[in-house]
């Protein structure tokens, strides 16, 4: 027994079996996004003035993420393109360098996320409300370095204001550390989900965006690394299956196309 | 035409020997039923598991309705059993004279937690993987002339991950507090805020749940995309197909956003966001929230997927009758194309109409509007669908064996179902209605009396094709007329329960808001519909006793059931009846050509009274 159109095309439709499958995944993932990216519109149209601070992540990070995978999706296609060209070898070669491409997005989103996590927020007792990145922690104090402080009232969107304003003289920004005594602190947090809506979405997007990166990623080791076995033996279908991956490939692309312009830009 | 049927059915049987030989060797226990890639045998596992579920879910709701009809009264037997498994979540009911333990009770708690549970596995493990995985996957390919699934071992993993989340949701009976609690709906804030941790097993079987049906509906739309026989063109395929085929698009689209809903939530539970949770909200449990989220967003990204879900449950079982229906009436269905298109119709519209369900949270009466119009119009294909049905039966000699009459009676009680959805579908009438009995009728008699008559109907229809016998035509019709009777003694009190206001969800079954208790207040429940949950309970569990009949005769007809005399025992139209019985791994001996119709019956000047798709009239 053996189903049909594995390797070869159905005439009527012109699709191999796999090819149907996978934009059929990828047509509930686009719900899937979708249907976060709505939940994004909805509770950034709800939110409160200064609740929502895009201007605290990295841009050029994050734009040097973009131009990596933009990078990858170009060498993916290159090695189909290659192995269709009957060149190994270049398939080789270029499926590293997406693997490669797909490691450093995940190593640079994770310096984002920890950048993140160690950047305490805390309220006073006095009603200001006191970020920065955590430098000495005892039993007794916290020091923060590169610390900005502004009512906390305003939310932690607020930020980027109180630091134009330092500039124009008032003092809320200190370029030195600032010792801060545990007595003092209402409410300790840091910039993780728990902070806020914005960052809760963004965790939440980010972090589904880059397990859809590492499963693909290790989709692609696999069929560059031990699964490559399969080009001696059956080298149609396993170009199908490069095909497949890398339209799955493409798609997390896409995602983060739209990812980064709604998160870091707008 | 008897002798010739059989000479070519020997034939067939001759060629079934012959080409086993490429699995001649034993696969062993394991590799046969628990590791099968076959896609009769998961159809089969799916069949069972949910049956079981399905058995579990009436457990839930018998334990139920006894609170109801007997608010605060141990229960016997039952009640100490679930002490010990519950422990503290029944309560203790002591006599109050001797002060003396006469037995345990319901909980409040524990009657939440069981009407929670019992939505949630009827729903989502029950009916769904019995309408939709169960029957598609033994019935679809062996229909479309397909040797198995496009991703057979796809399709493995799909049962693996459904059976995972069903032990995952089973296993949160068992721990401290119990399962969830909320309701199958699990609306937040109030699911994060209970104190349970059955609220997070509930979440993650629900995200392995969904994966496992997202990968059942990609399976199933690649096999009837590309599998299908030659000649047999998207109009030759029998409407079950093209049932199904709706179905999983249904769920490939519409369940992704549940599957965020259930993220987020959970995002909320462990890691401590406000998605759900608005600023401001004070509930104990729940210091020192972010704030910001919106409790309406869960509700929209939960009734997304909850109304195409409603259609999930009726398409498969409306392909099932209109199957069962051909073939007993002995003529083509009336309108096979009205009937495919208005299913294509359905599953569309089906993804505008979700926030019907939410004219009562505040979203405002301009939206209100929308989806009272997109309802409206959504009822019409599913009229054209039922009334095709209704004149198909017109003129037939019809055979009235057990699979018919349960296809019979999907017609009405389905129809009950429907129309009283219309009062709930405008949103003035749905503010008196919602949250009333009146809705769980409505929909127990979509879903009960219709979908699972269905089911059942297909049961008894494809069971000589699974295992070569008939089940007892005897009990079939015992069967059929007691699930009837008390299903219609279950489900029609609570619609007069309902419109006199009371309201769903309530351990006591209203006694607290009756005028009996509250003598002075305005718009009390009258006595004569508390009373009327003891006549429900009652009836209810004589609807249990009415399927013992079903479950004998469903595991002792494998064995000792009236013999099949050919293939074809229904002399059926339709591919699956042209393969051995049961059906070998890779299905046919010989492929099949599709020359014809799905629904050849009584075709003028024919020898017979019916042509099987692959054969020339």
């Amino acid at each position: 027994m053996e189903v049909p159109y594995t390797v070869e095309n159905r005439p009527d439709t012109g699709l191999y079996n796999a090819k149907v499958g996978i934009w059929l995944f990828l047509a509930s993932e686009v719900m899937l996004f979708g249907a976060l990216f709505s939940s994004y519109i909805l509770l950034r149209v709800g939110a409160l003035e200064g609740h929502w601070p895009t201007e605290l992540l990295n841009v050029p990070i994050g734009t040097v993420n973009t131009m990596v995978l933009i990078l990858s999706s170009v060498t993916v296609v290159m090695a189909w393109a290659s192995l269709k060209l009957n060149d190994f070898k270049k398939f080789k070669m270029y499926q590293l360098a997406t693997v490669i491409c797909a490691c450093m997005f995940v190593l640079i989103k994770s310096y984002e996320y920890r950048d993140k996590l160690t950047h305490h927020d805390v309220v006073l007792a006095d009603g200001m409300r006191v970020d920065g990145h955590l430098v000495e922690e005892t039993d007794e104090y916290i020091i923060l370095s590169h610390p900005v402080s502004y009512p906390a009232v305003k939310g932690i969107g607020y930020r980027p204001t109180a630091i134009k304003e330092a500039e124009h003289g008032d003092d809320h920004h200190h370029a030195e550390d600032r010792k801060i005594m545990l007595a003092d602190i209402v409410k300790r947090t840091t910039w993780g989900p728990w902070a806020n809506t914005y960052f809760a979405i963004y965790f939440t997007l980010t972090g589904l965006h880059a397990l859809h990166v590492i499963a693909g990623a290790l989709v692609i080791a696999y069929y560059w690394g031990p699964g490559s076995k399969m080009w001696k033996t059956n080298p149609e279908q396993f170009t199908n299956r490069i095909e497949v991956s890398g339209l799955f490939w493409h798609f997390v692309d896409l995602v983060w196309i739209f990812l980064f312009p709604i998160l870091y830009l707008l | 035409m008897e002798s010739t049927e059989a000479k070519e059915l020997h034939d067939t049987h001759h060629d079934a020997d012959g080409h086993g030989a490429d699995h001649h060797h034993d696969p062993g226990f394991w590799r046969k039923y628990i590791f099968s890639t076959d896609h009769k045998i998961i159809g089969i596992q799916y069949g069972i598991t949910s049956l079981l579920f399905m058995l579990f879910g009436f457990f839930l709701i018998a334990t139920m309705r006894w609170s109801m009809a007997y608010p605060g009264q141990p229960m016997p037997v039952v009640g100490s059993l679930l002490h010990i498994i519950m422990g503290d979540m029944t309560s203790a009911v002591f006599d109050p004279e001797t002060k003396e333990l006469i037995g345990y009770a319901i909980s409040n708690d524990l009657y939440n937690a069981f009407g929670a549970m019992h939505g949630t596995i009827m729903v989502f493990l029950a009916v769904v993987p019995l309408a939709f995985a169960a029957f598609g996957n033994y019935v679809v390919p062996l229909q479309i002339g397909a040797v198995d699934m496009a991703f057979p071992r796809l399709n493995m993993a799909s049962y693996h991950l459904f059976l995972l989340g069903g032990l995952i949701m089973l296993a949160s009976f068992f721990i401290p507090g119990g399962p969830a609690q909320a309701g199958w709906t699990s609306y937040s804030p109030l699911a994060t805020s209970i104190q349970t941790d059955g609220q997070l097993y509930w979440l993650i079987a629900m995200v392995i749940i969904i994966t496992s049906s997202l990968l059942g509906a990609v399976n199933f739309i690649a096999t009837i995309i590309q599998l299908r026989a030659p000649g047999m063109t998207w109009m030759r395929m029998p409407f079950f197909c093209w049932a199904q085929f709706v179905t999983a698009f249904l769920l490939l689209l519409a369940f992704p956003p549940l599957e965020v809903g259930a993220l987020l939530q959970l995002m909320d539970k462990v890691a401590g966001t406000s998605f759900y949770l608005p600023t401001g909200l004070a509930i104990s449990t729940m210091k020192d929230i972010s704030g910001g989220g919106s409790p309406l967003l869960y509700q929209h990204l939960f009734w997304f997927l909850g109304h195409p879900e409603v259609y999930v449950l009726i398409l498969p079982a409306m392909g099932v009758v209109s199957e069962i229906i051909a073939n007993n009436t002995r003529k083509p269905l009336w309108g096979y194309k009205s009937l495919v298109y208005s299913t294509l119709v359905l599953g569309f519209l089906s993804f505008i109409v979700w926030a019907h369900h939410m004219y009562l949270t505040g979203m405002g009466t301009k939206i209100s509007t929308f989806f009272q119009t997109t309802t409206m119009i959504i009822s019409i294909p599913s009229v054209i669908i039922l009334t095709c049905l209704f004149i198909s039966l017109w003129g037939g000699s019809i055979r009235f064996n057990t699979p018919m009459l349960f296809a019979l009676a999907f017609l009405p009680m389905f129809g009950i179902g429907g129309l009283t959805g219309l009062p709930l579908g405008f949103n003035y009438s749905d503010i008196l209605l919602h949250d009333t009995y009146y809705v769980i009728g409505h929909f127990h008699y979509v879903v009960a009396p219709g979908t699972i008559f269905g089911l059942i109907a297909g049961i008894y229809f494809w069971y000589p094709k699974m295992t070569g016998r008939y089940m007892n035509e005897f009990w079939g019709k015992v069967h059929f007329w007691g699930s009837f009777i008390f299903m219609n003694l279950t489900f029609q009190p609570m619609f007069a329960q309902g419109m006199a206001g009371m309201l769903r969800r309530m351990a006591d079954g209203g006694v607290g808001y009756s005028i009996a208790n509250n003598p002075d207040a305005v718009g009390g429940l009258a006595d004569q519909f508390v009373k009327l949950n003891a006549n429900i309970t009652l009836a209810a569990y004589a609807l249990g006793l009415a399927q013992i009949p079903f479950i004998i005769n469903l595991f002792y007809s494998i064995s000792k059931g009236k013999k099949v005399e050919s293939d074809n025992p229904w002399h059926s139209t339709t591919l699956e009846w042209q393969t051995p019985t049961p059906p070998p791994h890779g299905n046919f001996t010989t492929p099949p050509t599709v020359t014809g119709g799905p629904y050849e019956y009584s075709v003028p000047g024919s020898s017979q009274d019916y042509i099987p798709q692959n054969q020339k009239a």
